[in-house]
């Protein structure tokens, strides 16, 4: 068979179970304190430090990482469970979601001790806000034309340039980018990039927001004038950026993020058609389920293979591709589906609240993260096709 | 892949290599291949691999079995192997014994249904019954008024009126008018109709799956061979986010169908969380058995909607499976109710159970 693609059934252990409970009830408290409304979903607007500071207080940021620098050595499956949870709750996870998911791995296999020792615990702490620096002006999909310069001086860099669509940049404390160091070379266009820790905050950067269809603001440009970065943040190997991106992907794709962004629609849905719905709208929720539920399951075995110290780039691909093409329709097929519902449901107006924007973000979800254009030549390159 | 690393499928694995060759079988019109398979089968005890050994059976796991209809899904194969399995499993849960031949199951189709009157003769019409013709015997589920049993009837008492799937395979409406059984007995507790009907759904999903799989293989091996506008098609853009599609269209099959049939393996009851893994992968394999499917043939182009092409053994017989044992609609509207029942806040506990 030329496409070893494996999703085997792994199952969330026991003690997973228990954890779930513990995130629940933490959640409930919150929303009954007031902290968010499970009910609207525009939570990137919502910058919620205190709750972000309370989540770290349990010990579920940087679960998985070592004791030393705060984590607390637990499984990707725990992690995964937290995860989920907080996305279908709706609760308010900007602050931390990116330096949990991603920042925090890049950091604890590239940085130096000194910077891991100060930084870590902070983000277990659920203290600091990172962001990604990938794409520019002129290269979005394509991450190697990027042309933002780090240029060498004395102890450190020069930075000059502009990154965009930087989500949370205006809250961030932190970012980690990709900097050109050296032209690329003939043989390999991927060359001269190099992965840097970037303080924001600093002078030299310029964070300018940027608005969305949605009505929100939560991605920005920033712009780097002679921006000054020492050589204890570059982050391994100089111009070898290139070398460093995979490991990471698997992890950013293939999370219940991928595929639970609208969900809070279907719920809503099924809360409106009541407990005897009709046969279209029983049909309808019956392939939605059977849909996110395949997916889920795909997700959840993509964890396990990560637990088990496998990088299943493809399989990853994979879910982040059907997860994200089902998530933009979502929004669509619950409309269609609640074309018909009574005018008296409880909550029709909530509902259309959520689909209103639903809509509206459903355009982002297959550019975000890598695009299903490029998730599909991943794909095919793990086919053997390229 | 699932590539095998237990007995029951390398054993399988080697007989349908060897005696189920689809390029073989397509090339040979007459059937002549159909005996020496089975028979192998059968010596291998493959078909009764539900059957525990004092039943006369060979006592795999279920989770053996599930990985061998998995295979055979690969391979398309084309004699009563599920059929007979899941007879097989049917009488064992009654502990009748199971005998040797071809058997199938009646019925079929959540929408029929087969009575046991009080003389302990059964009757009532069963469609779409997968190899009947075949079948020397039939394991059937039967309503009375007592409550639900399972027979083991001879095939020569029903009337068999005679039909194809899409895939060519038989596919028939048996009629049992009075038949008295060779055995009877009460099912067990808790068993009913949609148990089997889940059972051979999860069976279908696996094969369909299975069929996915190979539909990949043989599509990405053509892609990288066939040349047109002076290159390989499989370097053309379009071409590669096709298959792209069907990997996650296969992918998605295998990953509903064998949850699914990990969830039986390891269920006590077949409660909420079971009924939920089995109707989506019957929802799910059978949604990408017509997406992969398509996609397939949209790569294969001409040559692979001819008859002497491997590929519609695999394409056809896939859809096919998704008539059996309740169709992707039923399922979907089945499990919309249920989870309509538990309520909008009880969906995602649901979900997240698995």
């Amino acid at each position: 068979m030329t496409a070893a693609l494996r999703f085997d059934p792994i199952r969330l252990p026991e003690k997973c179970e228990q954890l779930r409970k513990e995130v629940r009830a933490f959640l409930a408290e919150e929303i009954a304190a007031g902290t968010f409304d499970p009910h609207k979903p525009n939570r990137e607007d919502t910058d919620a430090p205190e709750f972000s500071r309370r989540v770290g207080a349990k010990g579920w940021l940087g679960m998985t990482w070592p004791k030393k620098y705060g984590g607390q050595e637990r499984s990707f499956l725990e992690r995964y469970v937290v995860t989920e949870e907080m996305r279908v709750a709706n609760a308010p996870t900007r602050r931390f979601f990116v330096a949990d998911r991603q920042s925090g791995p890049v950091l604890l296999k590239y940085a130096p001790e000194h910077i891991k020792m100060e930084i870590l615990p902070r983000i277990c702490r659920g203290e600091v806000c990172f962001a990604i620096g990938m794409s520019e002006p002129n290269s979005g999909s394509d991450l190697f034309a990027a042309k933002t310069r780090a240029t060498k001086t004395d102890g450190g860099y020069l930075i000059n340039g502009t990154k965009i669509w930087t989500s949370s940049a205006h809250i961030a404390d932190y970012m980690i980018a990709i900097f050109r160091t050296s032209p690329p070379t003939k043989e390999n266009r991927r060359h001269g990039l190099t992965q840097f820790l970037v303080k924001m905050k600093q002078p030299g950067i310029k964070v300018n927001p940027i608005g969305q269809i949605t009505g929100q603001y939560e991605f920005n440009e920033v712009v780097f004038t002679d921006h000054f970065i020492p050589d204890d943040h570059v982050l391994g190997e100089v111009d070898g950026a290139w070398k460093q991106a995979t490991s990471e992907l698997a992890y950013e794709r293939s999370g219940p993020e991928r595929f639970l962004e609208t969900y809070y629609v279907l719920t809503e849905l099924v809360r409106a058609v009541g407990p005897n719905p009709d046969t279209r709208s029983a049909e309808g929720i019956g392939r939605l389920v059977a849909q996110l539920h395949t997916m889920r399951r795909m997700s959840v075995s993509v964890a396990g293979m990560l637990e088990a110290g496998k990088e299943p780039v493809v399989e990853a691909s994979i879910v982040k591709d059907i997860g994200t093409v089902w998530e933009q329709q979502l929004p669509h097929r619950v409309r269609d589906l609640a074309a018909f519902v009574e005018e008296t449901a409880s909550n029709r107006e909530t509902l259309e609240r959520q689909l209103d924007f639903a809509i509206k973000t459903a355009p982002k979800l297959t550019i975000q993260g890598g695009t299903t254009e490029v998730l599909r030549g991943i794909i095919a390159r793990g086919l053997g096709l390229r | 892949m699932a590539e095998s690393d237990n007995i029951v499928v390398e054993t399988a694995e080697k007989i349908f290599a060897d005696l189920a060759d689809p390029q073989t079988i397509n090339n040979d019109k007459k059937g002549a291949w159909q005996a020496p398979l089975w028979q192998a089968l059968s010596e291998a005890g493959l078909p009764l691999s539900w059957v525990p050994d004092e039943l006369g059976g060979s006592g795999a796991s279920l989770a053996d079995g599930f990985a061998l209809l998995n295979a055979a899904g690969r391979f398309a194969v084309a004699v009563p192997l599920a059929e007979t399995m899941l007879a097989g499993w049917l009488l064992a849960q009654a502990k009748i014994a199971s005998p040797e031949g071809e058997m199938t199951v009646l019925p079929a189709s959540p929408r029929d249904r087969i009575t046991l009157d009080a003389d302990g003769s059964l009757s009532g019409r069963a469609r779409g019954v997968p190899f009947a013709k075949a079948a020397k015997h039939f394991a059937v589920l039967a309503h009375g008024k007592d409550g639900v049993a399972i027979a083991l009837v001879v095939g020569a008492k029903a009337r068999i009126e005679s039909g194809l799937n899409v895939g060519y395979d038989h596919s028939d409406t048996v009629t049992l008018d009075k038949v008295q059984p060779v055995t009877l007995k009460p099912a067990p507790k808790g068993f009913d109709q949609t148990t089997l009907m889940l059972m051979g759904g999860v069976a279908r999903s696996l094969q369909i799956a299975g069929a996915l799989e190979s539909m990949l293989d043989i599509s990405v091996r053509y892609s990288n061979e066939r040349v047109a506008f002076e290159k390989k098609i499989s370097k053309f853009q379009a071409v590669q986010h096709n298959l792209a599609r069907l990997a996650g269209e296969s992918a998605a099959a295998l990953a509903a169908a064998t949850s699914a049939a990990d969830a039986i393996a390891n269920a006590k009851t077949f409660n909420d969380e079971v009924y939920l893994e089995a109707a989506s992968a019957k929802i799910r394999c059978a949604e990408a058995a017509e997406k992969g499917g398509a996609i397939a043939h949209q790569v294969h182009g001409a040559i692979g909607f001819t008859i002497e092409h491997i590929l519609h053994r695999y394409s056809l017989r896939a859809l096919a499976w998704r008539d059996d044992f309740g169709s992707e609609s039923h399922w979907a509207v089945e499990l919309g109710k249920l989870v309509a029942n538990r309520g909008a806040d009880e969906l995602w506990p649901l979900v997240a159970s698995r």
